[in-house]
């Protein structure tokens, strides 16, 4: 379907970035959810803990673990985009040049951070 | 023209904010600044988090318990923990309200999702609390070379 002609928002930058936005924040929820239990073994036994972040360690969790920080840096810069968005008072003129902003950031962040955490995860480390 | 209708007087509205009255409170403006206000927070919160355990030293290969028990010995990390589990709880049980009103349109299904969602957030709350203030770094029952270096000094 195409877009509607003289739509400003939807299927816009301003409306994709809202669905990313909420798609992330809804995963990150998720993953806490588990993140916290998955902690609270370390109040069974040293064992218990050990085996269960045993499993974070390998290749595909190392993959899932990007994906996470992916998740989470986009979520955080545009939470900011969307606070100067509404605080700023020229926010609202400049929203898709931060999107731009935030996506260029998120690209060097993740330049950064993947080659360090693929090689701790498939470097061999141990 | 403009001049003579200078003399014309208009009665103040007896209440100007009648129509702001509802029982409801000002919840959802709360809400919305505490969205922005944590969401801030957070960002230095789980950058340095996600910094600590996944970018210093081996990453995630150091993670195991004697790392945690490392950690949690110093008072920073422990309230660092403390504040991110919070936080991030409140703000994402709150953003997750939002969509279940956007998305659930019977009552029934709204009532039994935020339901589950509330229960969670109390359950992973006072877990993870707990879990911060009873943890015991060198349990006496465990192998050593499991534990902290520091769990053998004396
Ligand atoms: C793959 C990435 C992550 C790894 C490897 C990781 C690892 C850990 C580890 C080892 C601990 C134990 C204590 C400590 O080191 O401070 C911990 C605790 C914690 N993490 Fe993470 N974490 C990750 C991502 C996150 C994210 C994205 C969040 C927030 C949304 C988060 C929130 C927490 C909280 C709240 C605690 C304290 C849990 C409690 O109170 O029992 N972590 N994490
Ligand atoms: C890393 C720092 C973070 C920042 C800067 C941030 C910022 C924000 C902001 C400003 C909003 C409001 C958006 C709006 O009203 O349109 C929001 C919404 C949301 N956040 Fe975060 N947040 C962060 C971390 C988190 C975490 C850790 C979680 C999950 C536990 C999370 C889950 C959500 C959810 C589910 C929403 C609702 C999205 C929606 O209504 O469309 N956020 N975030």
């Amino acid at each position: 379907m195409p877009t509607p002609a003289g739509t400003l928002y939807r299927g816009r930058e301003g409306m994709w970035s809202w669905v990313a936005h909420r798609v992330t924040g809804v995963l990150i929820f998720f993953f806490l959810l588990v993140h916290v239990l998955d902690t609270a073994l370390v109040r069974v036994s040293p064992e218990a803990y050990n085996a269960v972040i045993g499993t974070y360690q390998t290749p595909i969790m190392g993959l899932g673990e990007a994906g996470l920080v992916a998740a989470i840096v986009f979520h955080a810069f545009n939470g900011v985009r969307v606070v100067l968005v509404d605080f700023w008072a020229k926010g609202p003129k400049y929203q898709k040049t931060m999107l731009w902003v935030v996506v260029g950031l998120f690209v060097v962040t993740m330049a950064g951070f993947l080659p360090r955490h693929l090689m701790n995860v498939f470097g061999g480390g141990h | 023209m403009a001049q003579a209708t200078s003399q014309v007087t208009v009665d103040a509205p007896r209440s100007p904010y009648d129509r702001r009255k509802t029982t409801r409170g000002n919840f959802e403006l709360y809400s919305w600044v505490f969205m922005r206000a944590s969401g801030v927070v957070l960002l230095v919160l789980i950058f340095g988090h996600l910094w600590m355990n996944l970018m210093v030293g081996e990453g995630v290969h150091a993670i195991d318990f004697g790392f945690v028990a490392g950690k949690w010995a110093s008072p920073l990390w422990q309230v660092w923990d403390l504040l991110m589990l919070w936080l991030a709880m409140i703000h994402g049980t709150n953003g997750v309200r939002t969509i279940i009103n956007d998305y659930a349109q019977r009552d029934g299904t709204r009532m039994v999702l935020k339901g589950l969602l509330y229960l969670a957030f109390v359950v992973v709350v006072v877990l993870g609390t707990l879990v911060i203030f009873t943890f015991d770094p060198c349990p006496t029952d465990a192998p050593a070379d499991l534990l902290a270096s520091f769990c053998s000094a004396n």
